[in-house]
């Protein structure tokens, strides 16, 4: 064998979906396995293949949803679904006439396995590790923890990628970032994400592609490893990526759609070479000790506003911070831990799966959610409902006092109705905490599903280290 | 991505100016007005937040409000515009309320990319440049993407990144899809020879 120079994973993605290679003149088109649409970025997209007179190049490589703009309520007595406006609901139609006169397989209202874009197609097995996947969404960032290459893109590129399944793409940089170490008891994959964003910063990641690499990574299950990549594009990434192992290569074993037989042994054995050789670089590196990782909140308007939970919040370093802190009420050297909570959103494509919900319920068991503060638990998708059902949680959530919805985006992006009013305070296990993301005026702190639970709870942002602290005595 | 969206370059023009870092794309257009399947008349929500006030009314604080912005076709913003979502309605909106440059010491990539498809030209340049022209909005600028290059009126000559690609599709009107479509014998290969993966 001729001894070539070692490549990352990345590299070995790229390089392995090169249809031409880019130039001076023209950047590379690359070739995508998987495209991802949902209702709201592929109208116009739809439209323009119209005007061309063009057909998708390859709808089984396709798949749709419906769940941005989606109700998470159940039809009523009239058996119509309660949407936001007209608008949503031709949107979801158009959404449904696109997919049937172009072959398109969708999971729609009637489906039993819909969901968000980006928590369904790894439960169906669509996401598998070595592939390019798209969406014209940001957080599509969320597959990479497959070993996949997967990144949002505009509507004009839907439209590029349904007409001919390439995509022109000039060669991101790359950055690992590596964490080491065992999490403290009540520290998760959100509370590392949001550490890591506050130690590179909400452009941090700009014009690269992340590995995430090192120990802690290596023992987190699958939907940890989701909830990871999927902030990837909160600190500027293109996309995040993590090696599959047999934590992944076990969890595609389990899903409806995946290779099964000796397909799946062979693509086992492919898809172990898909690992960062050794002696490869990357442009930048980041290195973070598991330790140092506390539950982690943002205080601000952007996710690079992260702080441990127990730390104050800093002073403002420039205008648009201070603008930030004005927002959101809080000033420098106040505690988050305290503040009066109005709402709480657990669900979205970054906690929305079943371990994220077993992690609420483990703190809602037995408790009850505090007087005045709502709380909206949202299934990612039918799957994750069913199965949590299955468990029991939909029974803790309501008896604790919470709401058990439907599966979609709901209060991540507020477009279906489901919003935090103006002024109020949520605490979201979402990944933007945008000025007005989650509904105008609505103030938002990120946290993990558990910071999540326990603030519903207590009333107020509290430490949810005290749930595993023996010596103290809990509500 | 057709000849409609290809603006006249050089672009001339004095500049609105939003200096806040990080404005993100659910600032450029709130999540709530993209139940939209058109791409057009969406510049009446560009920046709806900021620029309505709830009961409707204009926010006289808001530079789009002002009149003597009125016409500007260059936006100098703050640092890591268009972060956020991959929403391609921010530059539609942007385009639509009549921006055909924006200018930061950091552009986001996914809204870079958006941007480009559009008209809109985004240009990165140096944090001290991008504010000394803060200082001076009334002064009228001209990109010319022919040169790579924004000139201000004493003379000065500040030379932006815009990759060959780029400039091309936005002096010519190359649309992306057609020149994926043209590379169709290319892409046939690549399906026949990386068979069901
Ligand atoms: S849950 Fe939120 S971030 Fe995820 S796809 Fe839906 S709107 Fe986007």
């Amino acid at each position: 064998m001729t001894a070539r120079p070692p490549r990352t994973l990345f590299d070995k993605l790229w390089d392995a979906h090169i249809v031409t290679p880019e130039s001076d003149a023209a950047p590379a088109v690359l070739y995508i396995d998987l495209h991802l649409i949902h209702e709201v970025t592929s109208p116009q997209a739809f439209t323009e293949l119209r005007a061309r007179g063009l057909v998708p190049r390859r709808p089984d490589r396709t798949k749709a949803t419906m769940d941005h703009s989606t109700p998470t309520l159940p039809a009523g007595p009239d058996g119509r679904l309660p949407y936001a406006s007209d608008a949503s609901e031709k949107q979801v139609d158009t959404l449904a006439r696109n997919c049937a006169q172009f072959g398109i397989e969708l999971f729609d209202m009637s489906s039993d396995q819909r969901g968000i874009v980006h928590v369904i197609a790894p439960e169906q097995g669509f996401t598998l590790p070595g592939m390019t996947i798209v969406c014209g969404d940001s957080h599509t960032s969320t597959h990479g923890a497959f070993g996949a290459l997967a990144f949002g893109i505009g509507t004009s590129e839907v439209g590029n990628v349904l007409a001919t399944q390439c995509l022109l793409q000039r060669r991101p940089k790359t950055m690992s970032i590596t964490v080491d170490g065992p999490l403290a008891p009540g520290v998760g994959a959100k509370d590392v994400t949001l550490h890591a964003i506050g130690v590179i910063g909400v452009n941090g990641g700009t014009g690269h592609v992340i590995e995430y690499r090192g120990s802690t990574i290596e023992a987190m299950d699958m939907e940890q490893r989701m909830t990871l990549c999927n902030m990837s594009i909160e600190a500027g990434a293109r996309a995040g990526m993590v090696a599959p192992d047999d934590t992944t290569f076990a969890w595609i074993a389990r899903t409806p759609r995946g290779p099964k037989g000796a397909e799946f042994d062979a693509a086992v054995a492919r898809w172990r070479e898909l690992r960062t050789d050794d002696g490869a670089r990357f442009d930048t590196e980041v290195r973070i000790d598991a330790a140092d990782i506390r539950p982690t909140l943002t205080w601000g308007t952007h996710p690079g506003t992260a702080i441990g939970v127990d730390v104050p919040v800093p002073a403002a370093t420039d205008a648009a911070e201070q603008k930030g802190q004005d927002y959101m009420r809080v000033v420098a050297g106040q505690s988050l831990t305290g503040m009066p909570v109005d709402v709480v959103f657990v669900g979205s494509c970054t906690n929305g799966r079943l371990r994220d919900m077993r992690e609420v319920a483990e703190v809602l068991r037995g408790r009850h959610v505090s007087a005045g503060v709502r709380m909206l638990v949202v299934p990612g998708s039918e799957i994750v409902k069913r199965e949590a059902e299955a468990e029991g949680i939909d029974v803790i959530v309501r008896e604790a006092g919470a709401e058990w919805r439907e599966p979609g985006c709901s209060m991540c992006i507020a477009m279906n109705g489901d919003l935090v009013a103006s002024g109020q305070l949520a605490v979201s296990t979402s990944n933007r905490n945008f000025e007005g993301r989650q509904g105008p005026g609505a103030r938002t702190l990120l946290a993990s599903p558990t910071t999540a639970a326990w603030a519903a709870v207590r009333g107020v942002v509290a430490d949810p280290r005290e749930l595993f602290d023996d010596r103290r005595e809990v509500a | 991505m057709s000849a409609a969206h290809i603006p006249e370059f050089p672009v001339r023009s004095a500049s609105v100016v939003l200096a806040q870092s990080n404005i993100d794309t659910d600032q450029i257009i709130p999540a709530r007005f993209l139940s939209t399947t058109e791409r057009k008349g969406l510049g009446r929500f560009a920046f709806n937040d900021w620029r309505w006030r709830d009961d409707g009314s204009a926010n006289p604080d808001f530079a789009f409000n002002q009149a003597h912005n009125n016409g500007r076709a260059v936006l100098l913003a703050g640092r890591n515009f268009g972060c956020g979502s991959s929403r391609e309605h921010a530059p539609w909106a942007l385009r639509d309320l009549g921006l055909q440059v924006v200018v930061s010491s950091e552009i986001a990539d996914i809204f870079r990319n958006n941007a480009l498809k559009n008209g809109v030209l985004p240009v990165v340049l140096p944090e001290a440049v991008v504010q000394d022209l803060m200082t001076r909005p009334d002064d009228v600028l001209t990109f010319d993407i022919v040169a790579r290059e924004l000139r201000t009126p004493d003379g000065t000559v500040h030379a932006f990144p815009l990759e060959a690609f780029a400039r091309t599709c936005l002096l010519e009107g190359v649309d992306e899809m057609g020149f994926l479509l043209a590379r169709g014998a290319d892409i046939q290969t690549y399906e026949d020879t990386h068979h069901a993966r």
